[in-house]
Parts: structure tokens; sequence; C-alpha cells
């Protein structure tokens, strides 16, 4: 599904990242950690398409398709999908409309019909039960005056409503207290199947306890420096991250 | 949201100022230049009583006495008023009985504009009023209004046919020598709308003017007299576009309105004049209006909603005299610049009967290198005890050259009142399209459901058809502007 070759990217100037390859099929769900500054959330950014990252170098390929090339809107209708580290407050925009018109721009993109907002109701309604979401939050402005808890659960009420093909979740878990957690994480198991494929960004092995990764990659100064099974984010955890820093 | 399927194609046809064409026409146009006799001639051209040719001498000789305004928050070389014409109006082949003997190239120009003004595809529930240049070309549904009652014609039609309406309530809203530009437009003025709504009648449609200023130097001036008498309702709508020239052309109207015992009149305005060059800021249109209404009847009410997206300089602000008691003065108001607009405006609530309420709400939005301001006065007399009034200035910045200002003013001679100020800046964001982005939702959609957003307590004060046509409007405009 998803291919990373040797990806070079940077913000203003200076490269984050330097020299990045992963390979993820449908399916798998991948788990990327590492210490503050070890370039996790730049790659999220890089594959959503965030327009103040630059790519140096390396190519990404999705589904057959050279994906640095394509609109960050485009990106999202073919699938791909960033849980926000910090999702930004849009006053003025309702809610619920906001994911209508989420919702209804992929459809229009895959040639289906647009939802009314009574149609709509009904999936929100059920996908808002599944993540313990309050009534309320549909009738809210976007994030506008939300708890950082209910932020990065309204992400995954988007994720759930969206079901995209490749999610990379950017330190979903960062904000949630423990009952929390657990209801995102299980709203995430539910959305999760053969057909879609995880990226789990995390400085903590905390949420990997309730979504199991098939593989953790550790990030530090740019680069893989260790790849493993989920086993390795247990060694992390025990170890911290100084032993893998790659030496300058 | 319904208006985002529309929007993405019509944004992406029209870049540019889709109104800024031209018509070729042969027009009747008088020589630049302004003296008594232009004056006296235009009330000729015109067939006036003597009432109305005292009128504009008097409005004249004030004229001469005053000074443009330099308060406002704006800043244009002297406009040159003998460097202008006073009169220009289509030339027709002979007297009109009707619509179909409108040149057909003027019509063609409305069509254009997307006002259909024949009868087969004439707008089925809005009367409207053409202004074109100087002068009135069609009034549509005017027969269906005459059968309740309701007059609504050309201002110089009326003046020959109600002369003493006219005489009673012209200027008496807006005295001759109110201030520099009212006294130049009551001197100079051509044409415009008038509408009569007689004792106890809800219009049954919504009335129209259109306004088209289609000469390079011509002046505009309009004047606009509403009269609703007691227990009557009606919603009036101007819209306004202008060719794309490299020099400024000026558009100095007056807007009247009175309101009876218990009546009525809801003022929209959506005004789009060419707002010059977006690189340079060369050219536009000068919009220098008086609106003013008087609530002289118990219980009455005026509630002006203008979106005002063009023009070089706009200087207006639609004001609400509130003498009946309980009388309810409203202004919702969005305010879009960009390029190198400069715009002053707001309003002006005067409390001077028991009970008078007013409520002003503000949006103004700044793009570019633009500068845009709030100017609003609220005035409590000493008889108007328990007078209200809530004001809302909320200012949004897209980029960092833009400015905007707030210039409240508050006046109170009675202590029973109850008067409360809101304001708020705020900025839309890269960070907030790239969100609506990540989402499969396109940058103009983003746009403008954070305009919408903004906006909506402003928008939603508009007929609906307006109200779409005024998101597309702002969507359009400050696409380019955004990241």
């Amino acid at each position: 599904m998803l291919e990373v070759k040797d990806l070079r990217a940077g913000f203003e100037g200076s490269e984050i990242i330097k020299g990045i390859s992963l390979s993820i099929k449908a399916g798998e769900v991948h788990a990327i950690m590492g210490p503050n500054g070890s370039g996790k959330s730049t790659l999220a950014k890089v594959l959503a398409g965030h327009p103040s990252y630059e790519v140096t170098g390396g190519e990404v390929i999705y589904n057959g398709e050279n994906l640095l090339e394509i609109e960050p809107e485009q990106r999202a209708l073919k699938g791909i999908f960033m849980g926000f580290q910090y999702p930004v407050e849009i006053p003025g925009v309702n809610n619920a409309e906001f994911l209508r018109m989420a919702y209804n721009a992929r459809q229009i993109n895959e040639g289906k019909e647009e939802l009314d907002p009574l149609d709509f109701d009904d999936i929100l309604t059920e996908k808002m039960k599944m993540l313990s979401m309050e009534k309320k939050y549909r009738e809210r402005n976007l994030n506008d005056g939300f708890s950082g808890g209910e932020k990065k659960k309204n992400e995954i009420l988007q994720m759930a409503i969206l079901q995209p093909k490749l999610a990379v979740l950017d330190e979903t878990d960062s904000g949630l207290d423990i009952d929390a957690l657990r209801v995102v994480s299980d709203g995430v198991n539910k959305i999760k199947s053969a057909d879609n494929a995880l990226i789990l960004i995390t400085h903590y092995q905390r949420l990997l306890e309730y979504i199991q990764p098939d593989y953790v990659h550790v990030l530090s100064q740019g680069i893989i420096v260790k790849s493993g099974e989920k086993d390795l984010a247990l060694e992390l955890e025990a170890q911290g991250y100084d032993w893998l820093t790659p030496t300058n | 949201m319904k208006t985002t399927e529309n929007t993405v194609s019509d944004v992406l046809e029209d870049k540019k100022y889709k109104y800024g064409f031209k018509t070729l026409i042969e027009s009747d146009t008088f020589a630049k230049g302004l003296n008594e006799d232009v004056v006296r001639a235009i009330s000729k051209k015109k067939n006036e009583p003597q009432f109305m040719l005292d009128f504009r001498l008097k409005a004249y000789a004030k004229w001469l006495t005053m000074k443009p305004p330099q308060w406002p928050n704006v800043h244009y070389p002297p406009v040159d008023f003998q460097d202008l014409s006073y009169y220009s109006a289509p030339k027709p082949k002979k007297k009109l009985e009707s619509l179909d003997e409108v040149d057909p190239e003027l019509l063609r120009t409305f069509e254009k504009l997307g006002i259909p003004l024949d009868e087969q595809k004439k707008l089925s529930n809005v009367a409207v009023d053409a202004v074109f240049d100087s002068v009135s070309v069609a009034t549509t549904h005017k027969k269906k209004l005459m059968e309740v009652g309701i007059i609504f014609c050309p201002i110089s039609e009326a003046i020959q046919e109600y002369p003493e309406l006219i005489e009673e309530y012209m200027g008496s809203v807006v005295p001759v020598g109110d201030n520099f530009y009212a006294a130049l437009n009551s001197a100079v003025f051509t044409d415009g709308s008038f509408v009569y709504i007689p004792p106890d009648t809800i219009s049954p449609m919504e009335l129209s003017t259109y306004f088209r200023i289609n000469t390079e130097e011509t002046g505009q001036f309009e004047r606009t007299l509403i009269i609703c008498a007691d227990n009557s309702y009606v919603s009036y709508l101007e819209g306004c576009t202008a060719p794309q020239f490299d020099t400024n052309q000026l558009h100095a109207a007056v807007v009247e309105l009175v309101t009876m015992d218990n009546a009525e009149i809801k003022y929209s305005t959506v005004q789009n004049w060419y707002a010059g060059d977006m690189e340079t800021g060369k050219g536009g249109i000068y919009n220098f209006v008086t609106k003013r209404g008087k609530c002289v009847g118990d219980n009455s009410k005026i509630s002006w909603t203008q979106v005002e997206t063009g023009s070089a300089i706009t200087w207006k602000y639609p004001s609400c005299i509130l003498m009946g008691d309980n009388s309810v003065g409203e202004f919702y108001s969005v305010a879009l610049t960009n390029g190198y607009m400069q715009a002053d405006t707001g309003t002006k609530m005067i409390h001077i009967g028991k009970n008078t309420r007013s409520s002003i709400i503000s949006k103004g939005i700044s793009a570019d290198h633009s500068s845009n301001s709030y100017r609003g006065q609220v005035k409590v007399n000493k008889g108007a005890a328990n007078a209200r009034n809530y004001s809302q200035c909320d200012s949004m910045l897209v980029g960092d050259k833009c400015s905007a200002h707030t210039f409240p003013y508050i006046e109170s001679a009675n202590s029973s009142v109850q008067l409360e100020h809101e304001a708020s800046t705020s900025k839309i964001s890269e960070e907030q399209l790239f969100y609506f982005e990540q989402r499969g939702i396109s940058r103009e959609n983003a746009i403008t459901a954070v305009i919408n957003g903004f906006c909506k307590e402003v928008f939603k004060q508009l007929p609906m058809e307006f109200a779409v046509e005024a998101q597309k409007l702002l969507t359009l405009k400050l696409e380019n502007s955004v990241g």
C-alpha cells in the first residue's frame, strides 16, 4: 500500500527527516516511536502533504502512485487520513456540518450520492456512540473550546466516518486519560480491517497495549534506528531511547 | 451545506471581476463640469416641477460652501468635480411604451448581470428597477404591485406622478445640506427608485433596484426614497456593478427610508462595484453614499443589511433615527476589503423615542493591502428613556499586510439606558485550510465555510437568493488572498 524510499524532508530550510524507508501493506499496523524532535510528526505531515514541509529527497509510492505529486485534498480523497496531534480550532463552523462536508466530498469523489443532514445524522449518531461522545459535540463549532481529550476523540470520530485506507495517527494518545484512551483505542480497533493500514505515531508504549502493532520502528534524529515486532516497544519502555541514539 | 455544490466551478470560472465589461450604447451625455446652469439643465431635461428645481438649487448653493469630509480613515487624491459629467442616459429612439421598446443591448447587459428584465424571463418573486448610468431603464412587475396600491417606479417618474409625496418626504431624512456628498447628490441626482407602501399592506414580493455605472467619466447620483405607511412592510434589495476602468468613478447616492406606526422596512444591499486593479490599486469606484432611515411612527422598524465587497473607497454609514416610541433600528454588515481597497463604514443609531432599541452586528474582513474601518455612533437623547443598544464588531484578517480598525462613538444623555459593545479580531490561517484539505474538502469550500461561519449572523438576515450570492462573492474575492 505504501512504500517510503529514502525520504528526506524538512521545515523552513532545516532537514528533519534524513532518509526514511518504510513498507506498509494493507491490514498492517506500524508504530513509529521515538523521542521528541526525532521527526515523527514531520513524517506524518509530509505524508498528508502539509504545505509548510518541504521534501528534499526520496519518494513515496501510495497504491502505485507518486504520492508527493498529489495535492493534499486529493490524498485525503484517495484514503489518506491524518489524526492531528494538535487539531486546529475553527470557530463558526459547525462540527456536524464539517463532518458531513468531508463525508460528502468523498462521496462525490467516488461518484456516490451526497447525504442530506438527516441521513448523515444516522451515521454520525452511531459513530459518536461508539466513541462515547456526548451529543453536544455535534452542534459545537469544530474543535472550538474542546478539551484536549475531546479534540482527539473528534479526530477518531472523523476517521470512523471517513473510513480511510491509510490512517496516520499523530500522538493521538497524548492528552487522553486512561478511560478516554481505552474508548479511542476500541474505536480504532473497530475501524481497523484487513483492507486498511495504520501508522501510529507515539511517544509512549501505553497506546500499544490497546492497539497491537505488527511492527515497531524507532525514529531518532531523522532516521529509523531500529525496526522490530511489538516486543521492541516493551524494550523501549524498559530502557528508554538513549541506547538507540545514532552516533554522530 | 447546500452552497458547496455550485461554488467550485463558479469560482474557477471567474477569478477576475466578471462584471468588468462595458456596453457600447449610444448615450446622451452632458459636457463635463458643474455650475448652476447644469443643475437647471438636469431639472429641465426631466421636466421637473418648480419645487424640485428649488430643492436642487438650494442644495447646490449649500454644496458650494462645503468641503469633502476629511475624517474618514481613507486616502485618495482630491476629486475634480469639474472633470465629471453629471448626466448620461442611454439614448431612446422614441418614448418607451413598454419594455419591448427598450434597446435590446441594454436588456442583454442586464441579463449578463443576472438580472433578466423581459416579461418571459423576469424573476417571479422579485420586482426590479434597473438603473443604467443616470437613468432608470425598466421596472418589472409594476402592474401587479399597483393592484395592491404599492407604487414602485423610477424616482423621476414619481416626481411627475406623485409630486406631493416627493415634496413632503424628499430631504426629510437626509436634508440637502447634510454633508458634502448628500448636497451634491441633491443638486444633480438624475434617477433612482421610489417606493410607497400604503397603510396595512405587506408587499407581496421583494422589491429590488440594480445599479449599473457604464460610462467612464460619469458620476452616478441616484436617489432612493421608500415610504412605509402605518402597519405596512417591505423588503428591498439593492445590487450594483460597474465596468472596469483605469480611472475612478464617483458614486454618490442618497437613500432615505421613512416608516410610520408599526411599519417595517428591511433594506438589503450586496455591493460589488469594481474595486480597482488588484495589483496596482488603479481605478475603481469611489462609493460615497448617505443612507438613512427615520422611524417616525411608534413600534416601527428599519433594518439595514449590507454586504460590501467592492469599491476602491467606501464611505458609507446606513443609519437609523429612532423617533417613534418602541422603534427598532438594526444594522447587519459584512464589509470585505482586498487588493488596495479602503473602507470606512458603519452606522449611526440615534435614539430619540422611549424604549427604542438598536443592534449593530458588523463583520469586517480585510485581506491583501487593504484597510477596513468600522465607524459607529450610538447616540441616546435625553428623552429616550430605557433605550437599549447592542453592538458587536468583529474583524477577520487574511494575511499580514492588511489592517482593521474600529471607531465606536457612544454618547448618552439619559441614565436609564443600557448599552453594550463587544469586539473581536481573528485570523483565517493556513493551518485551518490544511485541516479542511486533509479531510478532502477543497480550499474554496474551506474558505466558504470559514467565512460563512464568521458572517452567518449577517447572512441569515439576507433573503435566500442574496445570501447565496453573497457567499459566492466573498469566496471568490478571498480565494487568491488566502495562503
